[in-house]
């Protein structure tokens, strides 16, 4: 097991290291300058020699490669430079540096640290309202195939995938204050100076992105629940004449979890993605929030930062994944 | 006319085979409800002149959060205009670039896939490398990158840049899909026929591999679409996407309209409707057109 992880993380560094170079080059495809977008945010009227000592400060007057031309053709008007902004990236990386935001200055992982406990943790109350809606919705969907309750969790699921998560948002704060003239406060209290707060202000961005996830994961339990359904252990089960709701329970339930516990992980992963817009309407200064930012100002470095981060989550997840099929399947385990 | 009444039932004549259109609608009701949404959007979207009542960015002072009445069906917004002229306009936004990105994505995504499955080797892995790094991207981190690199590029008033975002995360989905399709046309004898004739690679993968992955192909554009719309509202709602005076109904979810929804919620609640509904049927129309092409497709 131990062998499997670390074989595993290992195998992390290639993925990532590629990620990695192709946001780079990616980025820098497009042009757009930060540092006189900045001036100009902050209403200052500067010269150009100004604008060039900035460039020149946060090292974006270097050439993106070792290999920089001119015009478009090589090889002519070509030039090689060992000091260049994808070294200083790289470089930067092989420490663990991920470089200093272009816009505030301050250490990406700075930024990302103060932002991550608030997306964590609307992800982990969505993951569990998911887990709460979706099991015992798909379960019961797929035993009355076909009958009412069946088409009333169809709906709910389908309904789920194509509602915007942040309009649902602005539907809950619209329905608190018109219902209970009441709304969250807005600023972050962590869950341990004040839970019943931090609890009241959280759920409902929870709910509005968990709304989708537990949509995608209950079509993913009925439809699985409804394949184990078919097998031949189900049939051999109820010819011994066990008592059918302990073959849903111990038979179906288990072996109709794994892609369900699939689809929990990856979505988990893909929380940062509806995060994106929640963060938005709630107020929340979250990570989805902080990438906003940080894509409409260009700010190069910290969206490479966040990519990164996402990427390692994006891993992290489907090793957890895995380790856990492990525990729901023991056939994998021997292998 | 006894004739044809008597042959027809007799036994051993040939059916008269019926018609797919009919078995479509009799075999998939709710895609076929869909299907009707769908076109229900598209009229909005080509009579828009002739359907709103109002010019969509018409302001008006005077009308500022008016309630839904017989004048403005759905209210007027913070700034008098009309919300069910915004709405319908909207479905052309959201319809043009949904469907432009749904093609120009799958189409990309398709060529990839096929190419990748046909040469196989050393290709192939690389391609599906990137596919799979892709893949482990959220679709709106993808878009808002793009969004951020490429700025505004726009071609008539359409923003190519935007179709371009939207579109890149689809191209791993479709190349994915395509790929294990042609990987199993590849084995087929008219394949080697094709070889035998002495057929280019481009004109194997152009004309005999590309005819026979239609149908993943039509199943996956039309579930792109329903993506389409939704990102495009995300992005306009994050205010990387349409940009005012463009009626686009993520726009008009946008920026201080969430304040004003306080004293005026249908300012927000029929655009959203909107978005909804219209993701809503062609997810039900993807949904169905892959019970009925291909009904061991997944994903």
């Amino acid at each position: 097991m131990l062998g499997f992880i670390v074989r595993r993380l290992l195998l992390m560094i290639p993925t990532l290291v590629g990620v990695a170079i192709a946001v780079f080059f990616m980025l820098r495809l497009g042009g757009g300058d930060i540092v006189a977008m900045k001036f100009r945010a902050e209403g200052a009227q500067v010269t150009e020699d100004v604008i060039q000592a900035e460039r020149k400060r946060l090292g974006l007057d270097k050439p993106n490669f070792y290999v920089s031309c001119a015009k478009y053709v090589p090889p002519s008007g070509c030039t090689v430079s060992m000091d260049n902004q994808f070294a200083d990236y790289m470089g930067g990386l092989l420490r663990f540096d991920l470089g200093n935001s272009l816009w505030t200055g301050d250490p990406v992982i700075k930024d990302i640290a103060i932002r991550f406990p608030v997306s964590l943790q609307v992800a982990i109350m969505a993951m569990l309202i998911a887990v709460l809606i979706a099991v015992p919705l798909g379960t019961i969907s797929a035993l009355y195939r076909d009958t009412w309750i069946d088409y009333v969790v169809r709906v709910f699921s389908v309904s789920g995938l194509a509602i915007p998560s942040f309009w649902l948002g602005m539907l809950m704060i619209l329905g608190l204050l018109h219902f209970f003239q009441w709304l969250p406060k807005i600023g972050y209290v962590s869950i341990f100076e004040d839970p019943v707060a931090n609890i009241a202000a959280l759920i409902w961005p929870a709910l509005s992105v968990g709304y989708r996830y537990a949509a995608v994961a209950t079509r993913m339990m009925r439809s699985s629940l409804l394949e184990v359904m078919r097998e031949d252990y189900i049939r051999t089960a109820r010819a011994k004449g066990v008592w059918s709701k302990l073959i849903t329970r111990r038979h179906a339930l288990r072996n109709a979890m794994l892609p369900v516990v699939t689809v929990i992980g990856l979505e988990f992963a893909f929380l940062i993605g509806g995060l994106v817009v929640t963060e938005q309407v709630f107020n929340l200064n979250g990570i989805g929030r902080l990438f906003v930012d940080a894509s409409s100002r260009g700010d190069f470095v910290l969206i490479q930062g966040l990519v990164l981060m996402i990427a390692v989550i994006f891993i992290m997840i489907n090793l957890l994944v895995d380790i856990f099929y492990g525990f729901l399947d023991p056939r994998i385990r021997l292998n | 006319m006894a004739d044809i009444t008597a042959s027809s039932s007799t036994a051993g004549a040939i059916p008269k085979r019926p018609n797919p259109v009919m078995l479509f609608i009799k075999s998939q009701p709710l895609g076929f409800a869909g299907f009707l949404i769908v076109l229900l959007y598209v009229v909005l979207a080509v009579g828009r002149a002739w359907i709103a009542t109002h010019e969509p960015t018409a302001m008006s002072l005077g009308d500022m959060e008016q309630p839904p009445s017989l004048k403005n069906f759905f209210g007027t917004d913070q700034m008098g205009r009309d919300v069910f002229s915004r709405v319908v306009y909207g479905a052309r936004t959201a319809l043009l670039i949904g469907i432009l990105s749904a093609l120009f994505g799958g189409t990309i995504g398709a060529l990839l896939g096929a190419t990748s499955g046909y040469f196989g080797g050393r290709i192939d892995t690389f391609l599906q490398r990137i596919v799979d790094i892709m893949l482990s991207f959220p679709i709106i981190i993808l878009a808002v990158v793009v969004v951020a690199v490429l700025g505004k590029w726009p071609v008539f008033d359409v923003d190519m840049n935007l179709i371009i975002a939207i579109a890149l995360p689809m191209i791993p989905k479709m190349a994915r899909i395509a790929r294990s399709s042609t990987l199993s046309i590849v084995q087929m004898p008219f394949i080697d026929a094709a070889r035998a004739a002495g057929f280019g690679h481009t004109r194997i993968i152009l004309r005999h591999i590309m005819p026979n992955i239609i149908a993943p192909y039509l199943i996956m554009v039309t579930a792109f679409i329903a993506q389409a719309i939704l990102l495009e509202a995300s992005l306009s709602f994050l205010g990387l996407g349409v940009t005012e005076p463009t009626p686009a109904w993520g726009l008009m979810l946008s920026g201080s309209s969430a304040d004003f929804a306080r004293t005026a919620p249908w300012m927000i609640i029929f655009p959203g409707l909107a978005i909804t509904l219209a993701v809503f049927a062609f997810n039900l129309l993807g949904d169905s057109l892959r019970d009925w092409l291909d009904p061991k497709m997944k994903g």
